[in-house]
């Protein structure tokens, strides 16, 4: 059946997937893109993104079916009445919790590239080297220097506004035009650059908005609207819909297929490759094979490990690329839910106009520039601030005409941070598949079995005292710190269980992603991050996958795979 | 609302109460207790909560909140986002108020005038306020609480309350972080 064979299929449509068939295509490939869900198209599948907030019947709050329906998602801020059809109906799509992991998916062409929360940092040799210094894990493969010039690359198409800040821990990039910070943020800000004399330095957050027009890829700028996780009309922030899919099309190179759930990779001992894909049709429950020369696994983190978990041969009972016996182990996320807040004094003949969909960050200051720490690694915040509006605390206000006067006015200004913590990579971390529990499709589903140890839980001590202590120092009063509920998985930044590293032998993957069991398949979603950062992983994944589909496409070239 | 602006309700909720906040992110569990209370809407009650809510958000230089409609937003909300138990505790708390009116003024709530609407909501207003600061944390929250939690929440976020009392840009198309203010300018709607 020749229509079933491909140059390349690519699994997944998300940000790394969107990049792979960009880039696939754009090279000459003929690419089959295949998405377990429903397709969105730009612009007219965003269905709710031009309503007004009173044409939400619960004015975008969850309904008791909702929290039926959704067991997992309604753990946290997701699960809302604006952008339902954007998440994985949980009781549909079961997955075991053998410890508790929210696992907040999405299931759609373009994946969660639709709802991400578009921040965008490049890591440093900071992270690149820390496994290989602190004799953590397994070295990373590749440094800085390897993946700069990707960066650069992803950059200039993304579009990622920010300033330049000359720190080393968070290297500059192809910045647009950065957003501006708030009266109070400036202060804040300046205040915290005098107090720890440079050593803490609060930025802009540098994020996937455009604030200038991208003619070429008609997208228009940032309207202000701060309605990204509805899906842009305006093509304003990257999202596979809005940028990549596009590219890849404009090639005539690529097809797309929805409702397409790749059960395993087809593995021939003999060539020692993948000869292409099995597809399970989620609306008719039919089974396919499509045959490629290459394939990009982008079914985001855990689904991609599954994928090869799934995949199992003779050969391979653990499944493809399991030799190491890394494959599904050291799984990472961002611990967060820990942070402080207060109210700012003065600046009441001070506001802001528009609704800027980004905030401020604060690169990580910990066991950096001779400050040591009883743990490893550190931690960046993100936050904001801004004056209280109507659905501000009113303890001291009754009812009638003065709470109406009151509450059609700014109230205090309030500034607040929110860590982002790295997680070690554990083996006994770990993803398997679970024999015992099908989903609606009859496949296994996911175990999980992940949570913070020693390390996260005495870094997370210093994010609260580091967190309310700078804002002291900021001038910022009625400061309260908070250690919440910060469940692994609630990061939303799932990342390993496919690490890359130099030696097969502890390692899924190779220095290109390849895995090393199979030469011809790449994976360069968020399984393949042999550590986590502290920092926002997405920019990562693009580059990384660009970088990959270079190497795979001079490979296919040089007759090598 | 995204991650940045459910990490300001949490801290917002941290420092006290929040319109609307329990819709958002309590999470409750569906209950399974069965009750007996009626736990349906009639018309009548929708104009009793229209009532209810326009003495907390009354007509002033704007509409109030029965010209947003926010006795029917109150009904949508308690039948499909409240979980059983704290769908008895408003439909009771309905009556409660009413009985209060009735002991104070010997009259229902429909027959007295606004002044002593308002004089008998601040009452239980105080009433919610001390019950809610002395309540352990497990335990239901005051009815009052609910209603002008909807309320304000229904009214702020309606067309009227949004684009009236507040200020509504739907496309503001530029961001300026520092621009002056007066008091008395209205405060964005979101």
């Amino acid at each position: 059946m020749p229509e079933n064979i491909y140059d390349a299929i690519v699994i997944g449509s998300g940000i790394s997937g969107g990049w792979a068939a960009k880039e696939l295509t754009e090279k000459g490939l003929k690419v089959l893109m295949l998405e377990r869900g429903r397709n969105i198209e730009h612009i007219k599948g965003y269905v709710n993104a031009n309503k007004n907030p009173w044409e939400f019947p619960h004015r975008g709050g969850r309904t008791q079916q909702m929290i039926k329906d959704y067991p997992v998602l309604k753990r946290d801020y997701p699960l809302n009445e604006t952008n339902l059809d954007y998440w994985v109906k949980d009781s549909e799509c079961p997955y075991t919790e053998i410890k508790r992991f929210d696992w907040f998916r999405g299931y759609q062409v373009g994946g969660r590239s639709l709802t991400w929360g578009r921040q965008s940092y490049r890591w440093s040799d900071l992270d690149y080297e820390a496994n290989a210094k602190e004799g953590i894990a397994t070295d990373w493969p590749i440094r800085y220097k390897d993946i700069a010039p990707w960066y650069d690359y992803v950059e200039r198409f993304a579009g990622i506004s920010g300033s330049k800040e000359g720190l080393p821990q968070l290297p500059d990039g192809q910045f647009l035009p950065p957003m501006e910070m708030t009266c109070v943020e400036k202060d804040v800000a300046a205040r915290i650059e005098k107090q720890y004399t440079g050593k803490r330095r609060m930025i802009i957050g540098r994020t996937a908005n455009i604030t200038v027009p991208y003619e070429k890829q008609g997208r228009q700028s940032c309207q202000f609207r701060n309605k990204c996780w509805l899906g842009c009309p305006y093509g304003a922030y990257f999202s596979t819909q809005s940028s990549t899919l596009p590219a890849a099309t404009k090639t005539g190179n690529l097809t797309l297929r929805p409702w397409s759930i790749v059960t395993r990779l087809i593995y021939d001992k003999d060539s020692k490759k993948a000869t292409g894909v099995e597809v399970l049709d989620a609306e008719n429950n039919q089974t396919y094979e499509y045959k490629a020369k290459i394939i990009f696994l982008n079914a985001s983190t855990l689904n991609s490990t599954w994928i090869l978990l799934n995949s199992a041969t003779d050969i391979w009972p653990g499944g493809l690329g399991s030799s190491s016996g890394e494959l599904g182990h050291n799984l990472m996320d961002h611990h967060l839910g820990v942070g402080a807040g207060g109210t700012v004094d003065g600046y009441e003949d001070q506001y802001y106009y528009g609704r800027r969909p980004n905030g401020i960050y604060i690169p990580r200051f910990r066991n950096l520039n001779g400050d040591k720490r009883d743990y490893l690694r550190g931690f960046g915040y993100q936050g904001g601030g801004s004056r209280e509006g109507y659905n501000r605390s009113q303890e001291e206000l009754a009812i009638g005409l003065e709470l109406k006067e009151m509450l059609t006015e700014p109230g205090s200004w309030t500034m607040r941070i929110g860590g982002f913590g790295e997680i070690l990579p554990y083996h006994e971390n770990v993803v398997t598949l679970d024999k015992t529990k099908t989903d609606k499709w009859g496949l296994n589903v996911l175990a999980i079995d992940a949570e913070w140890k020693e390390n996260e839980r005495k870094m997370r001590k210093d994010m609260q005292n580091d967190a309310a202590e700078m804002l002291e120092a900021a001038g910022v009063k009625n400061i309260k710190s908070w250690d919440g509920d910060g469940t692994i998985g609630r990061g939303i930044h799932e990342m390993g269980t496919a690490r890359m590293g130099k030696d097969p032998k502890t390692s899924v993957l190779n220095k290109w992603n390849q895995v090393w069991d199979a030469q011809n398949v790449f994976v360069t979603d968020g399984s393949c991050m042999a550590s986590a950062s502290c920092v926002n992983p997405s920019l990562s994944y693009m580059a990384l996958t660009a970088r990959a589909a270079d190497h795979a496409v001079n490979e296919l070239k040089k007759g090598n795979i | 609302m995204n991650r940045r602006d459910a990490l300001s309700r949490v801290a917002l909720i941290l420092g006290g109460t929040v319109a609307g906040a329990h819709v958002f992110l309590e999470g409750c569990q569906p209950g399974d207790k069965k009750t007996s209370a009626a736990t349906t809407f009639t018309e009548k009650d929708t104009a009793y909560l229209d009532e209810i809510a326009d003495t907390i958000i009354p007509t002033t230089d704007t509409p109030g909140a029965k010209a947003a409609g926010v006795g029917a937003f109150m009904t949508v909300m308690v039948n499909d986002c409240y979980d059983e138990n704290d769908q008895k505790i408003f439909h009771e708390g309905m009556k409660l108020l009413n009985d209060a009116g009735k002991k104070k003024f010997g009259k229902s709530f429909m027959e007295i005038d606004p002044s002593a609407r308002k004089e008998l909501l601040t009452e239980i207003d105080k009433e919610a306020k001390e019950y809610m600061a002395n309540k352990k944390q497990d335990e239901p929250r005051h009815y009052f609480r609910m209603m002008k939690e909807l309320t304000l929440l229904g009214y702020f976020t309606s067309e009227i309350g949004a684009t009236q009392a507040l200020r509504y840009m739907a496309v503001p198309g530029k961001y300026e972080g520092c621009i002056p203010y007066k008091k008395g300018d209205r405060a964005w709607a979101t």
